[in-house]
């Protein structure tokens, strides 16, 4: 059973691209090898920055011979038919056999394919592999045509077994595979011989090079602990970094610094941000001060001075890194501290969707929306309004440019510079809260209130524009931020109507797009001499002029409650993709669809707290026997009802009369409703679900024995009109719950 | 007396120093060192010496300084690392060598930067500039956590690919031979050596220019004259182009370096609009949309010319 070692060796490979790399590799190389017959018993991939290797163990010295057996044309059949077959098994005529089928004598052939040697398929194997490897962006170098990440200098594809190494014979674009190496870029950059894959690992780690990426990542984390604890720091976790950085060495050497007093007053987040994208820097913190304090940063060479040199450069490229930052910071505060109104205005000219007008426009918009929140959540009117028109005016601060992840953040220590209440200031940092499905969720008022209008304006404004996602597409993440208006609302409790919320600003959206398309359409006639900045100018007067307007009309259409009808279709098509969106998320958490459907079903599902509490309720009361009973008796009153219905042509709703009961089961039932009836009405006013459901249950055993004693459609019309009126009662409970026609099973 | 090893190693004294080290080396390696383009540019990229002579199968090295002009990144000679006219070193081999790695590494050691004792990296870096309609893959190059150079494998330009494929190299020359000098602030950078009769710093050279320039650049520039300069290049570029390819005596003679100068100029007139401010997010895309344009013309003529052709490496 020899082993496999493949080794690609290139100029450095992007550090986000190795672990996908690793697993395509594995998966190309084993999954071409198993398909052309061989087996194998393990096989291990790896990275560095300049190579990918593959260990594959116990792998098969060649393929089992095959044969295959393939039926042909009758004897009779035309000579065409035949030399047909023949082309296509790759055999002569007098290679076939005749044989007696049902319908006569029939042609077969054997086609026997012989077993191949190893060698000959991890050849074939690799040479594919190499030529049409899924690298997200692949280049091709010099005169040649091939393509690789980075140019590809040297392969090493070597069998080995217990008599030897073997280098499989493959050349691609004049790389011929070889079983030579090279050792670290700068440490021990001459080429070596390798015999397999444990003198191949040896001989890396001789040569500075610590092929398992894993192996780096550990040692480059327990070094950093080392480092930092001889100061009494600790580092910051950060997993993405530290896979990144190790796929940017291939022998990590650790070394720390400290950051310099005067950028201990920029806030950590800056710290930490300018560290990692700029520098790839870990974190280290004080507890004693609570502070970022200290940086570890990860050379790739061991030097004659212990790496004196390379931390001192990396010190001075931090403090002019951090100068920056500290400068924009400064001048950031000042801005701050004179109210931001340069940047206010300045958001007036940045556009956030040619269709939905600037950012100004959108925070006008969020502004006026957080202000209609904010009783619903119980938010201060004026907060929130006020957290609206700041919380992303750091947008144009000189910091949020430079490091646009930290919007928000910077907002937030703006706002409590110009003097604003924490709870302002903290909205500007939460409101772009939750962002993913684990990303927590805002609890205070005034940032959930501006959270919910920044995600409901999003939704509404795309919706009007008509730039839903589609499939996978989804570029303006608008599922994302349906997600966010779920969870706000259920995290938070927030009992509202959801639809009603989202009519004004749709129809906001509607007018302004119409006035705006009408807008564009004066500017269109303006172009030919756009370039005339007076002109130019004149048509962006305009355009603030037609958004005046814009603004005065929805006003008016909002007083006379005259929405047009797409506004209203808009909002109902809107409230249905958050139903979707619900659907996902509850079934996340063990909530049928059908449940969810059945609550859905009912009025008032754009509270969706409430929709919640339901859905919860009745899976509960599903998951007991009463309750999967109870369905099935409220299935077939309702079954037996619909039919006598559309039999009958009227609706049976009223008038069941006792008098007229003839079983006690009938006046058991009865009795069984007028007890559930006001305890079901009372317990929905209250949304008391769990209560709710108890009563409707309580329905199951009357609602079982009537059934089984009482025929229904009797020939007695009084007494089946009576009972199909009953019938509607029972109906009538269980729709104020739920419809639970569409409860499955 | 030193040997030429050690004067190789020994540090350079001043910004110049630098420069001549690079000029050296890259002679020595074969390059043809050029001069600057005569031409307002953003980039050492703009010269026909490398947008140009990247196309087409002839084979071309040579490396030069090239004076480049950015308007919105004038800080008035204040910024200790930010100018709105600063250097660019550039190296173009087509066909990129296989050992173009290595060749760049040893410009570092002639300039006293040796990968022995300082933490040189090639970190992924996709290089693309859409007013040329060009990209290509590499990295740029850290030295201690510094970029010092863009390293770039060239995969199309001016919307044609590159074939074969050409290796670029860009220093930023104040910034890294400041990294070499020790130098906080570019002004205070040696300009010539400062044991020199008249020694001269960056700031004694540049200082007074980099305030004018940036009171121009942000405030003054004509911004009616710069638009109407701005067309007219777009035009006489178009004329250029589409003009017989014969002139009066039957001889072809296709135009695609003056062309690409007026896409030059165009390009420079659209930087010193957006520094002006008066380019709108939305227009700005219509803008580079226009040079671009202009920059795939002049190399769809280009790769028609004798300079391009595969046909005149045989001859």
């Amino acid at each position: 059973m020899p082993d496999l070692l493949i080794e690609l060796f290139s100029e450095e490979i992007p550090a986000r691209m190795q672990a996908r790399a690793r697993e395509d590799l594995k998966k190309r190389i084993t999954d071409g090898l198993v398909e052309a017959g061989l087996t194998y018993a393990s096989a291990g991939a790896f990275s560095t920055p300049r190579r990918l290797t593959l260990t594959v163990q116990g792998l098969s010295a060649e393929s089992p011979t095959t044969h295959e057996e393939r039926k042909g044309p009758r004897t009779d059949a035309p000579e065409k038919a035949l030399e047909g077959f023949l082309r296509g098994a790759g055999l002569t005529k007098d290679q076939l056999e005749v044989r007696d089928d049902k319908k006569g004598q029939v042609w077969f052939a054997t086609i026997t394919r012989p077993g191949r040697p190893a060698a000959d398929i991890v050849a074939g194997v690799l040479d594919a592999t190499i030529r049409n490897f899924p690298w997200p962006k692949s280049m091709r170098w010099g005169a040649g045509s091939l393509r690789w990440v980075r140019p590809l200098h040297s392969i090493i594809c070597l069998l080995s077994d217990e008599s030897g190494a073997q280098v499989v014979p493959l050349e691609i674009e004049g790389i011929r595979a070889g079983d030579t190496t090279r050792g670290h870029r700068f440490m021990a950059p001459d080429a070596f011989t390798v015999t397999g894959f444990d003198d191949y690992a040896a001989k890396l780690r001789r040569a500075r090079v610590m092929l398992d990426s894993a192996e780096r990542e550990a040692a480059i984390r327990q070094e950093a602990a080392n480092l930092a604890f001889a100061r009494g720091w600790d580092i910051v976790p950060d997993d993405g970094l530290l896979s990144e950085v190790a796929g940017l060495v291939e022998w990590p050497v650790p070394l720390m610094g400290a950051i310099e007093d005067r950028f201990l007053t920029l806030p950590p987040e800056v710290l930490q941000t300018s560290m990692k994208e700029h520098q790839k820097f870990f974190s280290a913190r004080n507890p004693k001060t609570g502070r970022i304090e200290g940086f570890v940063t990860v050379a790739n060479i061991e030097t004659p001075d212990d790496g004196a040199t390379i931390l001192a450069g990396n010190q001075r490229v931090l403090a002019a890194r951090l100068s920056d930052a500290a400068f924009f910071f400064e001048n950031d505060l000042r801005e701050a501290k004179a109210g931001m109104k340069a940047w206010a205005e300045g958001l007036k000219s940045v556009t956030f969707h040619n269709k939905l007008g600037s950012q100004a426009d959108r925070i006008a918009r969020i502004a006026a929306l957080a202000r209609e929140i904010a009783p619903l959540v119980d938010a201060d009117r004026d907060q929130a309004e006020e957290a609206a028109r700041l919380a992303k005016l750091d947008l144009r601060s000189a910091m949020v440019g430079e490091f646009p992840e930290l919007q928000g953040i910077m907002g937030r220590y703006y706002a409590l510079e110009a003097g604003k209440a924490p709870a302002i200031a903290d909205a500007a940092r939460d409101h772009y809260s939750p962002l993913g499905p684990s990303d927590e969720v805002p609890t205070a008022p005034v940032s959930v209130a501006v959270a919910l209008a920044d995600k409901i304006d999003t939704l509404t404004g795309f919706w009007a524009i008509d730039e839903k996602p589609t499939g996978s597409k989804d570029p303006f993440a608008l599922r994302r931020a349906a997600l966010g208006v779920i969870r706000l609302v259920l995290g938070n409790n927030c009992k509202l109507s959801l639809e009603k919320m989202m009519m004004k600003p749709v129809a906001a959206h509607v007018v302004g797009q119409a006035v705006r398309e009408n807008a564009a359409l004066k500017y269109a006639q303006l172009i030919p001499h756009a370039d005339d900045l007076g002109v130019r100018v004149a048509a962006l007067n305009l355009e603030a002029e037609a958004l005046k307007i814009a603004i005065a009309q929805i006003e008016s259409a909002h007083d006379d409650g005259n929405l047009s009808d797409r506004s209203v279709s808009l909002a109902s098509d809107l409230l249905t993709f958050l139903h979707d969106r619900l659907k996902v998320h509850l079934r996340d958490q063990g909530i049928r669809h059908d449940i969810i459907d059945a609550v859905l079903a009912q009025p008032g599902n754009d509270d969706l707290v409430q929709v919640v509490n339901r859905a919860t309720a009745l899976n509960d009361m599903l998951q007991t026997e009463d309750g999967r009973n109870l369905t099935q008796g409220l299935k077939r009153a309702g079954n037996i009802l619909a039919q006598a219905e559309e039999k009958d042509g009227v609706e049976y709703s009223f008038g069941a009369d006792e008098k007229f009961a003839e079983t006690d089961q009938e006046r058991a039932l009865f009795k069984a409703l007028d007890t559930a009836e006001p305890a079901i009405r009372k317990a929905m006013a209250q949304e008391d679900f769990p209560a709710a459901m108890q009563a409707i249950a309580a329905l199951r055993t009357p609602i079982d024995a009537f059934f089984e004693a009482v025929q229904v459609n009797t020939d007695n019309q009084i007494l089946r009109r009576n009972r199909l009126n009953l019938l509607s009662r029972i109906r009538e409970a269980g729709r104020q719950i739920a419809d639970f026609t569409r409860i499955e099973g | 007396m030193t040997s030429p090893q050690d004067d190789r190693m020994a540090k350079p004294v001043c910004f110049q120093d630098v420069i001549l080290r690079l000029q050296t080396y890259w002679a020595a390696q074969g390059c043809a060192v050029l001069q600057p383009y005569d031409m307002e540019v953003g980039a050492g990229t703009f010269h026909p010496a490398t947008t140009l002579r990247s196309l087409g199968a002839r084979p071309w090295a040579a490396a030069y300084v090239q004076p480049s002009r950015r308007p919105t990144d004038g800080r008035y000679g204040e910024n200790p690392n930010r100018l709105q006219h600063y250097y660019q070193y550039q190296v173009i081999i087509k066909p990129s060598p296989p050992n173009l790695q290595e060749l760049y590494l040893g410009s570092l050691k002639a300039i006293g930067l040796d990968p022995m004792i300082h933490d040189v990296r090639f970190v992924e870096d996709d290089w693309e500039s859409p007013t040329l309609g060009a990209w290509g893959l590499g990295w740029e190059v850290w030295c201690d956590g510094m970029e010092v150079s863009q390293f770039t494998y060239f995969q199309q330009v001016g919307g044609h690919d590159c074939k074969p494929v050409s290796g670029e190299l860009t220093y930023g020359l104040e910034r890294l031979a400041m990294y070499v000098l020790g130098i906080e602030h570019v002004m205070d950078m040696p300009f010539n050596a400062p044991d020199s009769p008249i020694p001269l710093s960056y700031g004694d050279i540049f200082r007074q220019s980099e305030r004018e320039y940036s009171r121009w650049n942000f405030d003054q520039a004509d911004t009616k004259m710069l638009f109407d300069h701005f067309r007219d290049a777009e035009a006489e570029c178009t004329r250029i182009l589409t003009a017989a390819e014969a002139d009066g005596a039957g001889r072809r003679i296709p135009m695609a370096h003056p062309a690409y100068d007026q896409c030059i100029k165009a390009s420079h007139l659209f930087n010193l609009l957006d520094a002006r401010g008066v380019i709108s997010v939305t227009e700005r895309q219509a803008y580079i949309g226009r040079v671009r344009a202009l920059a795939k013309a002049c190399a769809d003529l280009f790769v028609t010319t004798d300079a391009a052709r595969a046909d005149e490496v045989a001859a």
